[in-house]
């Protein structure tokens, strides 16, 4: 390792010349890496805390009402969720791709499969909007316009079960937005050809991000769309 | 530690030190050096550190009669939220770890930065942006909810700026993260050759027990306040009753985070304790990796222990029981780290200078403020005392008497490396011992108070309580005076001080290994590990 003193400093943070991409704190590559993934992952955590406070607060109230939060249920379209779950699988597929594709070096895949991720980004997002506007015009939304159309006994709990459906797949949404956010700024960069099979970090970390967030999306599915499909 | 590139003492050259390297306002607010982003820090949280103590002195004031004539209730209901708020998210929060964590992490373990020097900087804007929110909150009506929060009040009933405030809680909650994760990651990946883990300073294992509080509590209290802020714009049903929700809930997912912040407040300080009785003792630690466990241990037990905040609030019977058991389990890691500040005191050769003053301060107010913790984790007695100045005093001596003695201890210690100038030690010895007697005469009658029965967050008492709340109100002015005194001979120390030598403790940590200012890059050559921390003095001259 060459005296790391004499790297370039890269004031304005990004990569310098030479080796480009080491930034001038760090002493090797590999020391950079490390750094990066573990950053990474401890973000993570942060938002499996963030969401998890909404899923203990969804679990203590199916508890208490678990009649009325499977009836709620029955209110979901299926085919709509199962459909976005199959696009937001397919999606982490393709961000996979994109993902391999800097890694083996084949830079020229890098952005059609980034492109790919955030279109079926983007129809997941569609089909979400559909689902809350159906909602919104079955008063549904909670609230003062709130009428649910099944038992009254369920109406209330029904109406928290709303509240939860709407704050849970609300933040899960903003995370996809964000997600989008961050895909477009990646394929900005890879036209560019800042990415390379030695160098492509942010790929990589983006790929851990949009992941987790399809994770999320595999809970609150079966939690919100399919607990009706077993109680009568 | 391995000292081995100092040259003592040597004059300053222009342009030699991250103070100096560069001028204007653009090299400081778009710095990445962690040393100025940590000055960006003191500077904010010095002003909301005022801003909090002024609304305390507005408390204390209008309970310096019993009537209540100075304000409405309403108007202090707003007061003592205000003050809470400011106190806890805007200054003891970020305090120590924002400010010397910040500085002393990257110097202490040999690097040249922290692991994500823009997500520093960027930690300290978002800290602007939700104190921005808040203050405009302040501004504008202020918000009478406690700083608890407690839903429905704060969901249905409360008319103030309820959603300003938590939105600016909610930002600065991430600059607490992102602060967490860069500590984790930068202890983790950047410690210099030979710096193995047991080799760490206490001072950097405890923030690591801070950051990983940071990092795993924030988040729920971030997520809660979301909760809470839908609940009020768009009527979503979370905590509320009506609809079959449950308040005590909220209760749970506030006190989660809310219980632990309390040891990102005091962690931070027991590590300053540990620098400063060490170095003013020229002895090593007694049970050094007793005292890093214990801030591990502090930091994990912390967690399982928030439901002691909630005996009295129709939580089971059981649960309490476990609560309170949990809850004196924290005693002893916490007493762990007295008994063994005071072994290594133990035939130290201490000298009385300020900071070590400070670190005695700290640790007989911190014991008594942990003592009194053991009483109100107890259920019986906490049935007794709950919402009472009994829990208003605990806390303070933990907040107040640890907490920011820890904070003026470390300011002073490490005062010539940050500026380069010695504070002057005659004044400093002197508001040392102000804010002692100021403390300890606001905060004990409230012990008795409490223990009499003076409920807390009235803002009038029945006339023979008033004896006790004169002294306290004495007491709130003196302790002012000794938290000014500081702030006038720092600012004055920076032009008229005496240059500091690089070392001017002879301590063995690596970070005064350096020059005083250090460089941008923090040291000349990157520096090797070679022994243990702590190095003070063999056995015989201990013994001799």
């Amino acid at each position: 390792m060459a005296d790391p003193r004499r790297l370039p400093h890269g004031e304005d943070g990004g990569p310098a010349t030479g080796p480009g991409y080491l930034q001038h704190h760090f002493e090797s590559l590999v020391q950079q890496k490390d750094a990066s993934s573990l950053g990474m992952w401890l973000f993570l955590v942060t938002e499996i805390l963030f969401f998890g406070g909404l899923f203990l607060v969804y679990t203590i109230y199916r508890w208490s009402y678990p009649l009325a939060f499977a009836d709620a249920s029955r209110h979901m379209d299926v085919r709509l969720g199962t459909t976005n779950t199959a696009v937001l699988i397919i999606s982490s597929l393709t961000m996979a791709m994109a993902v391999h594709s800097a890694a083996a070096g084949r830079r020229r895949l890098i952005i059609p499969f980034l492109a790919a991720t955030m279109l079926l980004g983007t129809t997941f997002l569609g089909i979400k909007a559909i689902e809350y506007t159906e909602h919104i015009r079955h008063h549904l939304f909670p609230g003062p316009w709130f009428h649910y159309p099944g038992p009254q006994i369920h109406a209330r709990p029904a109406e928290l079960f709303f509240s939860l459906y709407f704050a849970m797949t609300g933040l899960h949404a903003l995370h996809m937005v964000i997600g989008l956010g961050i895909l477009s700024v990646l394929v900005v960069q890879s036209r560019r050809g800042r990415y390379t099979g030695q160098w492509h970090t942010p790929i990589e970390m983006s790929g851990l991000y949009w992941h987790f967030v399809d994770i999320v999306w595999i809970f609150l599915f079966p939690l919100l769309y399919l607990i009706g499909r077993h109680v009568h | 530690m391995a000292a081995e590139f100092i040259p003592e003492a040597e004059p300053l050259h222009p342009r030699d030190n991250y103070l100096n390297v560069r001028y204007g306002v653009g090299s400081w607010l778009l710095t990445r050096d962690h040393k100025r982003i940590a000055l960006l820090y003191l500077a904010s949280i010095t002003f909301f550190f005022f801003l909090g103590g002024l609304f305390a002195l507005l408390i204390r004031l209008e309970l310096l009669t019993p009537g209540g004539d100075l304000v409405q209730s309403e108007t202090y209901n707003k007061l003592f939220t205000m003050h809470g708020v400011v106190m806890i998210f805007f200054f003891l929060i970020p305090s120590i770890p924002a400010v010397l964590g910040n500085f002393l992490i990257p110097m202490m373990i040999g690097a040249k930065d922290l692991a994500f020097p823009r997500l520093n900087l960027l930690s300290w804007y978002i800290y602007i942006v939700g104190a921005a929110f808040t203050m405009w909150a302040v501004v504008h009506g202020g918000v009478d909810t406690g700083w608890t929060f407690y839903t429905p009040l704060s969901t249905a009933a409360a008319n103030g700026h309820v959603v300003a405030t938590a939105v600016g809680i909610f930002i600065t909650g991430f600059s607490s993260i992102l602060t967490g994760l860069n500590f984790i990651v930068t202890i983790h990946t950047m410690r210099a050759p030979g710096l193995t883990w047991f080799r760490l300073p206490l001072f950097v294992w405890s923030h690591y027990a801070t950051s990983l509080i940071m990092v795993l509590g924030t988040p729920v209290i971030a997520v809660t306040l979301l909760m809470v802020g839908v609940e009020r714009i768009f009527h979503l049903g979370l905590f509320d009753p009506a609809l079959g929700g449950d308040p005590v809930l909220f209760q749970h997912l506030f006190w989660f985070y809310s219980h632990p912040a309390v040891y990102i407040m005091i962690l931070p300080a027991m590590g300053v304790i540990s620098e400063v009785v060490t170095t003013f003792s020229r002895k090593n630690i007694f049970g050094y990796r007793f005292v890093a466990f214990a801030s591990v241990a502090i930091a994990v037990l912390g967690f399982l222990v928030w439901g002691h905040h909630m005996f009295v609030s129709g939580q089971s019977v059981y649960a309490g029981m476990i609560f309170s058991l949990l809850s004196f389990l924290v005693a002893i890691p916490s007493a762990i780290k007295v008994f063994n500040w005071t072994a290594t005191m133990y035939r130290g050769s201490i000298s009385w200078r300020t900071p070590m003053l400070y670190a005695f301060g700290f640790i007989g107010l911190f014991t008594i403020g942990g003592l009194t913790g053991l009483f109100l984790a107890t259920l019986g007695v906490d049935v007794h005392v709950h919402d009472t100045y009994f829990i208003v005093a605990h806390f303070h001596y933990i907040m107040v008497g640890g907490a920011i003695m820890g904070y003026l201890g470390g300011m002073h210690y490490w005062w010539p490396k940050i500026s380069g100038k010695m504070y002057p030690e005659g004044w400093a010895r002197f508001a040392a011992l102000i804010v002692f007697i100021g403390f300890n005469l606001t905060f004990f009658p409230q012990f008795v108070l409490g223990y009499l029965g003076m409920p807390r967050r009235y803002h009038a008492y029945p006339p023979e309580f008033q004896v006790l709340n004169v002294m306290s109100t004495a007491g709130a002015s003196v302790l002012g005076v000794g938290y000014v005194i500081p702030m006038i001979y720092f600012a004055w120390s920076m032009r008229y001080g005496k240059n500091a030598p690089a070392n001017p403790w002879r301590s063995t940590g690596l970070e005064w290994q350096t020059t005083s200012p250090p460089p941008t890059e923090n040291f000349p050559v990157p520096p090797v590990v070679t022994s243990e921390p702590y190095v003070y003095a063999t056995e015989s001259e201990v013994v001799g």
